[in-house]
């Protein structure tokens, strides 16, 4: 089934651009100090806001550090809080998901309200409140980041489980004297893996933006350590003298986004066969 | 109508009871509390008086007594005074922010059911044309673009290159001296390019969803009808299939709520706009904690209540919704 999969992936070509944006992320990340041309933190006051050219291939920034070196250790940043924020986020939708599905009741009346409640507030507010009270790290802004966006994996999670459970295997299992947690994590959950794997790339994709929007008003990756987000900011204060500050640091959150999304959409379509033309 | 309408007031009971919850748990994550501020100040303070200032504000009760107390206070719409150096009522500074905000949402909604609706539906007509496949690329685009790269991008592009729109603010420093036509024109000039941001990324998911609508309407049987009785091509789209269409919409739009208002901290530093987006952004940075809690509270009432206009207005337009209760 797997091999399936996968072949019928590889045949998806916008897939495919998306998974070569992110393998290629992933090696950038991981070789950044062969790949950067200069280190990320040099300072050079003779090189002050230099205009792209052979030595500065995206130019400099205000203390004279080169776009790109810092662009390429910019990389680890998106890559590292975009999984381990989907991990947290993954994790708690499926432990709850599964818990309101499979039980229905009024486990499943409570999370569902909790869902709600959550959903109510503006997403960037209550990230942006709990930051303020916590102090602003990469650290943080994982776990923030994960604790306000699994409402929408529970409700997937739970959707899959109420519809599996009904299913002859499970009742098959339950027949058998099997144990709940044993039905849920080995019978059901395998089944429900696809959409949540779907879910879970296009949550990449949302907390790569939400990390650089993070960065670029300042309460995320705390300069001199470059992120895509912050050098932003530093492009947003010399907007009048300098464009390509702006212009190198999106593109980068641009393309990883696009990728993630390419791929997620590119998964989507090779698993559900009603999609398929 | 009306019983519909009081089921989903009643309903949104828990629901705000668990909003000021959750704010609640927020504040209290908060790493010392308004005595600490106090003591800071004065290191020398004696036992007895920062026992004083803890009863005074209530610290000295438990979790659940403060809460009660923080709720009824809420209830009146009083959020404490704001820690900044005007120490001015919450709620006064909130209202004074609350019009731009709403404006500039209002206004991107607008542009985004004045555009996303005549594109979801001419792709969905014309599947898999040229025009389809553009709007699929520009859908992709509007998903991954950062709202402030794009504002930046523009910036440069129409502020600083061409020099047609001001970047930032909601008035030229001449304002005072415009008349009336001129002053509307300068508005308008400044609200340009952040109504244009805060409503790009919705934008490209309303024509997504506009255009699967579309696709599962026009294949129903009710259409082959129409078809069949010799309509012509334009009444069946946009009288048969348009409104049916239509009709999710409205939930979605009221499900966009959060994401623009939450948007609207990121368009409104960017631009300098002196709305409650801004203000929150700069309470996060002075740790205005009162003034945090005030805006996160009446973000997630307005979410909620967008919701609840979504809903009556989708129980407006479809009957079988009021029939079922």
């Amino acid at each position: 089934m797997y091999a399936d999969f996968l072949r019928r992936l590889a045949r998806d070509k916008l897939a495919m651009v998306g998974l070569c944006v992110v393998a290629v992320l992933f090696f950038v990340a991981m070789f950044a100090d062969f790949l950067a041309p200069y280190p990320p933190d040099r300072i050079d006051v003779e090189k002050i806001l230099v205009e792209p050219s052979r030595d500065h291939l995206m130019g400099t920034d205000p203390l004279g550090r080169d776009v790109l070196s810092r662009i390429i250790h910019g990389s680890g940043v998106s890559l590292s809080v975009g999984f381990v924020a989907v991990g947290i986020s993954t994790f708690i939708g499926v432990i709850l998901g599964a818990a309101s599905g499979y039980y229905g009741g009024l486990a499943d009346r409570i999370i569902m309200r909790f869902v709600d409640i959550m959903l109510c507030f503006p997403t960037f507010f209550l990230i942006l409140a709990v930051i303020a009270f916590l102090q602003p790290s990469i650290w943080n802004i994982m776990i923030v980041i994960g604790i306000t966006s699994w409402m929408g994996v529970t409700r997937l999670v739970r959707a899959e489980f109420l519809s599996l459970r009904e299913r002859d295997f499970v009742r098959a299992a339950v027949s058998q004297g099997a144990s709940d947690l044993r039905i849920i994590f080995l019978h059901v959950l395998p089944n429900a893996m696809a959409p949540i794997l779907v879910a879970a790339t296009l949550g990449v994709a949302s907390a790569v933006l939400v990390e650089s929007s993070l960065s670029f008003l300042g309460l995320g990756v705390q300069p001199p350590d470059p992120s895509w987000g912050n050098m932003l900011t530093e492009g947003k204060d010399n907007i009048e003298i300098a464009w390509w500050l702006s212009l190198f640091p999106g593109l980068a959150i641009f393309i990883t986004v696009m990728g993630y999304n390419l791929l997620g959409e590119g998964i989507r379509d090779t698993l559900d066969p009603r999609l398929r033309r | 109508m009306g019983p519909y309408i009081l089921k989903r007031l009643l309903l949104m009971i828990p629901v705000l009871l668990g909003i000021t919850i959750i704010s609640f748990g927020v504040m209290k994550l908060a790493p010392g509390d308004p005595v600490s501020v106090v003591t800071d100040l004065n290191p020398n303070m004696n036992k007895e008086a920062i026992e004083r200032i803890r009863a005074y504000y209530g610290l000295d009760q438990p979790a659940y007594v403060q809460y009660a107390k923080w709720l009824k206070n809420m209830l009146m719409l009083d959020f404490g005074r704001s820690f900044a150096p005007d120490s001015r009522p919450v709620i006064d500074k909130i209202m004074e922010r609350i019009p731009v905000t709403l404006l500039i949402n209002i206004l991107s909604m607008i542009l985004i059911l004045a555009v996303a609706i005549p594109l979801g539906v001419m792709s969905a007509v014309k599947q898999n044309s040229v025009f389809d496949k553009g709007t699929t690329v520009f859908v992709f685009v509007g998903f991954a673009i950062p709202t402030f790269w794009l504002a930046l991008l523009l910036m440069i592009l129409f502020g600083v290159k061409l020099e047609w729109l001001p970047i930032s603010g909601l008035r030229s420093l001449t304002y005072a001296e415009l008349s009336v036509p001129e002053k509307v024109l300068d508005l308008g000039k400044h609200l340009v390019l952040p109504v244009f941001v805060s409503s790009f990324g919705g934008l490209a998911g309303m024509s997504r969803y506009m255009r699967s609508n579309m696709l599962e309407v026009i294949r129903q049987d009710y259409i082959t009808t129409a078809r069949a009785k010799g309509l012509d091509e334009r009444t069946v789209i946009f009288k048969h299939a348009l409104r049916n269409a239509l009709l999710p919409v409205i939930t979605l739009l009221g499900l966009s709520v959060p994401g623009l208002i939450g948007g609207s901290v990121i368009f409104e530093t960017i631009f300098a706009i002196p709305g409650m987006g801004q203000l929150f952004y700069q309470s996060v940075m002075s740790r205005d904690y009162p003034t945090v809690m005030g805006i996160l509270v009446i973000g997630a009432v307005l979410t909620l209540v967008g919701n609840l206009l979504a809903d009556v207005m989708y129980s407006v337009a479809d009957p079988r919704i009021r029939a079922a209760g």
